[in-house]
């Protein structure tokens, strides 16, 4: 899994430029407002340009605002086109499409099929993957940006970063033939001694086969540790120097620091990059596909169960995908996992612009 | 200038790439297997030079061992088959888009029409070329010569049996000392033909004990799936007591032991010779040329010595109605694949054509037109 | 600024920490180091196993050159020069459609958005869209693609759902380098009585146009590496192909997922070599895109 986060600034953007201050930000509306051909629509081509120059900007302007509408036309696109597909499958599914645990779709004359067990595999593990990379993305970020001296951070930063450079399918064969069988005991030990807690209940999957959610999970966990280091990183390295060094003033240890200055700054950055790798999650699918048994009973809740999630699911039925009922059935699958990411994504950005106008 | 470097550095970039694109190249095939004789001659080279064939994905391999055999035989023509899965094979000859396709069933009654509506009003055949045998893979520490049968089969495999030391296990297996580890089915967690298959053999052989349907996904009910049959065959690898269905060049790459098969006249080894020997015996349901399988009558077999768990893959033609440069070239191909072709096979896990098979298989190639 | 901090903490001349203040803060420092070790540990470990199995294979003589037609699953030799090229076409194919679309909605947002609902929307559905599943937008095309529109699987549609994978990234790295355009040259230029779009075609664009390009490297080292697209849109094919529209081809992905389905020794050469490969390819653009940044860094100044 590769994420546009490699870099570190792209998709900082949206969440620090609030934080950040820049002095040219304001420029935008400033320059406009010099400016004869200014965003505000009524006062531009009065004054004495060439036409051949208002018609260029016309066109310009109008690429680029075009631009703009297909982005917005694009997302709903998604939606519509996928929608388009799955409808007719849909409307002859014999049972719920909501509750339903089956996935039957193998005669088009009699489709059953509901995608509860893969919303609740997809979440799960998910979930999972986010409880193990967060604690860890936030120390990593904390130890390149308070940590570690200045000069070894940045090349610490980029081998954190590496990790999103490696494709998902690497990451998955990774995960069943050398992953697995090496965190089997553990998987095993958890399975034995904690069983009591659900998660780690006895599941659908053999533990010591490591097919399972666990190992999933934790392979995901390493997928989205850097997206989150990376954005968390960003975001605490915008802490203002002058609440750092009124803490040390007071006296503070480093922890301290950490704890009433650099934290709340960037805590809602923070959650918002938990929220993008939970997005990046839920969507993976090459990994789960190779590494999650298939398995015929219902999704109870442990940790060590197979499953499909969305993605996986998908995946697995792309071979024999000539039927456009039966297509369309997956197709459907596709759009709720759609409507699932964009939730996701949609809470995230609110949560930055929330914390936007705080600062 | 700014903009100049950055035109030379993406000029650079784009000569770099041209360079790259120059100096790769497809090996020109050698080494393996050298062309033998005779092969050439049967074939009367030329035609379309690129035929295109869709279908199927278990007889991919296959194909690659066919198109190797046909580019030796005939040099400059090549097949691109693309393994987009049965139905979409039959559906892409129907169309027109392929030459031929490749199916792991029959052309269904209600395809048959559009089919020859393809092929100029002249019927399509299906001639089945390539005879996968389907292993059933097991790990079982100290049992490595385990023989079962349709209905102890399907009773694994549908969860009735749940240990090896079961009474009916041992009662095919007189003499073994069977463990009392309990049994992990693993299946295929992807849509395929071998699950297909392998279900409509055991609904065939199992005297009605398996009723879990015939589809693509294994309906069992039990046990783990894997990812392909790489995935199914490293599976059942890792832990005693495992068992699973698979191609068999996969069970054999994975240190698998292979079960016995009793078809009724005692256990029988799966080797070419006894898949052969299935095929052999097989019905043909079709008419005249047009080759399609009772499929029953190889799983359902009670011929002695003849392995009954074969996954039969057709290739669907027009029998006339070709353009005359694409009848060459599919008659070409046909007709290295049912002879030189057949000589790789049995590594890429196939098994060769039997003679009398082989002269069927010919004879409808040859009335291609 | 590390360094800003280090200072006064070792030395309180004034204070003394009490016990339990500097053990929680011991114990913070450990848990910090731990979780950065933690995190090399599974990057070094997928590295090490990917080298040791596929270091082999990319040292032939032929794996750079060579592709695996006519080749049966078993043969050694040939190489990944297919998937390779394949590949670099369907990201180039990806890039030429995005880019200047990303730009464009760049440009849109910083220069003529400003408060408007459509910009406040845009941005919001370039979030969105970043967020997209790699799955998700293959099966999109799939969708227009294949089953509305009726045509073959082929390395074009591959491309096509890479596009909405790479355009956010393109738009958030363009958004961001317009931003720090100084104004003095926007304004430089009209007092030119340069127009709008000469201004921002000839004057912000350059000057952002290394950074984007160093953007555009990093997206497209992500979309190389994307395996669900593949699977879906385009079948494989086991020697070279170079026309995007018609017929199978192969990726290095891809390559890997179908050898992953071949028990010989030559096959897990393959997978691992291609993995290798992969890596490397991804790697080499996200050095390239450094040394971009470093060599045409913006001039602020």
């Amino acid at each position: 899994m590769n994420d546009p986060a490699v870099s570190g600034t792209s998709t900082g953007t949206g969440l620090t430029s609030a934080g950040r201050g820049l002095p040219d930000e304001p420029n935008v509306p400033e320059a406009g407002a010099k400016v004869p051909e200014s965003p505000q629509p009524p006062a531009g081509n009065t004054t004495g340009t060439a036409t051949f120059t208002q018609r260029g900007d016309k066109i310009f302007k109008a690429m680029a605002v075009g631009s703009g509408g297909f982005i917005v036309f694009l997302i709903g696109a998604i939606g519509l086109f996928l929608l388009i597909q799955a409808l007719p499958p849909l409307l002859s599914n014999q049972v719920n499409f909501l509750t339903s645990r089956e996935f039957q779709v193998s005669d088009p004359a009699d489709l059953r099929f509901g995608i509860l067990d893969l919303l609740l595999v997809t979440i799960e593990v998910s979930l999972f993957a986010l409880v193990l990379a967060m604690p860890t993305a936030l120390g990593i970020a904390l130890f390149l940006t308070q940590y570690a001296p200045p000069r070894f951070a940045r090349p610490l930063a980029y081998i954190v970063d590496l990790l999103a450079a490696v494709p998902s399918i690497v990451y998955g064969l990774w995960g069943l033939l050398v992953l697995a069988p090496a965190i089997a005991p553990l998987a095993v030990w958890l399975q034995s001694n904690l069983g009591f807690i659900f998660v780690f209940a006895e599941g659908t999957a053999k533990a010591e086969f490591g097919s399972t959610l666990f190992t999933a999970g934790i392979v995901l966990a390493v997928m989205i540790l850097p997206i989150i280091t990376a954005i968390t990183r960003e975001v605490f390295s915008q802490t203002p120097r002058t609440l750092i060094e009124g803490a040390l003033a007071l006296g503070a240890t480093r922890l301290e620091v950490i704890r009433y200055a650099v934290f709340p700054f960037g805590k809602s950055g923070y959650i918002s990059a938990s929220m993008l790798g939970l997005g990046r999650a839920l969507g993976e699918t090459i990994a789960l596909t190779i590494i999650v048994a298939a398995v015929a009973a219902n999704f109870a809740g442990s940790l060590f169960s197979g499953g499909a999630s969305f993605a996986s699911k998908i995946a697995l039925a792309a071979n024999e995908f000539s039927n456009p009922t039966l297509t369309g059935a997956y197709i459907a699958a596709g759009l709720m996992l759609f409507v699932l990411t964009f939730a996701v994504n949609a809470l995230a950005r609110t949560i930055i612009a929330r914390s936007g106008a705080q600062a | 200038m700014k903009l100049k470097r950055h035109g030379a550095v993406l000029a650079t970039a784009a000569v770099s790439a041209l360079l790259l694109t120059a100096c790769g190249s497809d090996p020109t095939s050698s080494g393996a297997g050298a062309p033998q004789a005779g092969g050439a001659n049967a074939a009367n080279c030329g035609g379309k030079a690129n035929l295109t064939g869709e279908g199927s994905s278990a007889q991919n391999n296959a194909m690659a061992v066919f198109v190797q055999a046909y580019q030796q035989a005939c040099d400059g023509q090549n097949v691109a088959y693309n393994p987009t899965g049965s139905g979409a094979g039959r559906k892409q000859f129907t169309a027109g888009l392929a030459d031929f396709g490749g199916s792991d069933s029959a052309l269904k009654a209600e395809e048959e029409g559009p089919a020859a509506q393809r092929c100029g009003g002249n019927p399509a055949w299906n001639i089945p070329l390539v005879f996968g045998p389907v292993a059933l893979a097991y790990k079982l520490d100290g049992v490595d010569n385990l023989v079962l049968n349709g209905e102890v089969a399907a009773k694994i495999f549908n969860g009735q049996i749940t240990t090896w030391n079961d009474p009916a296990i041992a009662a095919l297996n007189s003499g073994v000392q069977l463990p009392a580890t309990p049994v992990t089915v693993i299946f295929r967690s992807d849509d395929s033909g071998t699950t297909e298959n392998f279900q409509k053999y055991l609904t065939a052989a199992s005297k009605g004990a398996w009723t879990q349907g015939t589809a693509q996904k294994f309906g069992g009910g039990i046990g783990e799936g894997r990812e392909r049959s790489a995935g199914v065959a490293q599976a059942v690898g890792q832990g005693s007591g495992a068992i699973t269905y698979v191609e068999v060049s996969f069970a054999k790459d994975n240190n698998l032991s292979i079960a016995k098969i009793d078809n009724g006249s005692g256990p029988v080894e799966l080797t070419d010779a006894t898949a052969g020997k299935a095929i052999e015996a097989a019905k043909i349901s079709g008419e005249g040329n047009n080759l399609k399988l009772d499929i029953n009558s190889i799983y359902g077999t009670t011929e002695p010595g003849a392995y009954p768990l074969i996954l039969a893959t057709y290739e669907i033609v027009c029998s006339k109605g070709y353009a005359p440069d694409v009848a060459q070239a599919v008659k070409a191909f046909m007709t290295v694949a049912a002879t030189t072709g057949q000589a790789q096979l049995s590594d890429a896990g196939y098994v060769p054509l039997p003679e009398s098979f082989k002269a069927k298989v010919m004879t409808a190639i040859q009335a291609i037109a | 600024m590390t360094a800003t901090i280090d200072a006064p903490a070792t030395g309180p001349t004034f204070m003394q920490v009490s016990g339990a203040r500097k053990v929680k803060d011991r114990i913070a420092t450990v848990l910090v180091y731990l979780s950065f070790a933690v995190a090399v540990i599974p990057l070094v470990w997928v590295v090490y196993t990917v080298l040791v199995r596929g270091l082999g294979a990319t040292l032939s003589a032929t794996w750079f050159t060579e592709s695996l037609s006519g080749l049966l699953g078993r043969d050694p030799g040939g190489g990944a020069y297919h998937a390779i090229l394949g590949t670099l076409l369907q990201g180039v194919v990806c890039a030429i459609i995005s880019v200047p679309i990303g730009i464009m909605v760049g440009i849109y947002l910083v220069e003529y958005g400003g408060n408007s609902r459509l910009a406040k929307t845009t941005t919001f559905m370039v979030d969105i869209l970043t967020g997209v599943p790699s799955i998700v937008a293959a099966l999109f095309v799939y969708a227009v693609w294949i089953a509305i529109f009726g045509l073959p699987r082929s390395a074009f549609a591959v491309s096509l759902a890479l596009v909405l994978l790479m355009v956010p990234v393109v738009v958030r790295t363009t958004e961001e380098l317009l931003k720090i355009v100084p104004t003095d040259l926007r304004e430089a230029s009209y007092a030119l009585g340069i127009p709008k779009w000469r201004t921002i075609t000839k004057v912000v664009i350059p000057t952002a146009l290394s950074g984007i390009l160093t953007g555009v490297m990093l997206a497209l080292a992500r979309v190389m590496g994307e395996t669900a697209p593949v699977l879906l849109l385009v079948a494989y094919a086991p020697f070279i192909n170079t026309n995007i529209f018609e017929g199978n081809m192969a990726s290095l992905p891809l390559m890997m997922y179908v050898e992953r389905n071949n028990p010989t020794a030559a096959g897990t050469d393959r997978i691992w070599g291609a993995a290798v490969t992969l890596i490397l390819i991804i790697a080499l653009f996200n050095v390239l895109a450094t040394v971009l940044s470093k060599y045409f860094a913006v001039k602020t100044k």
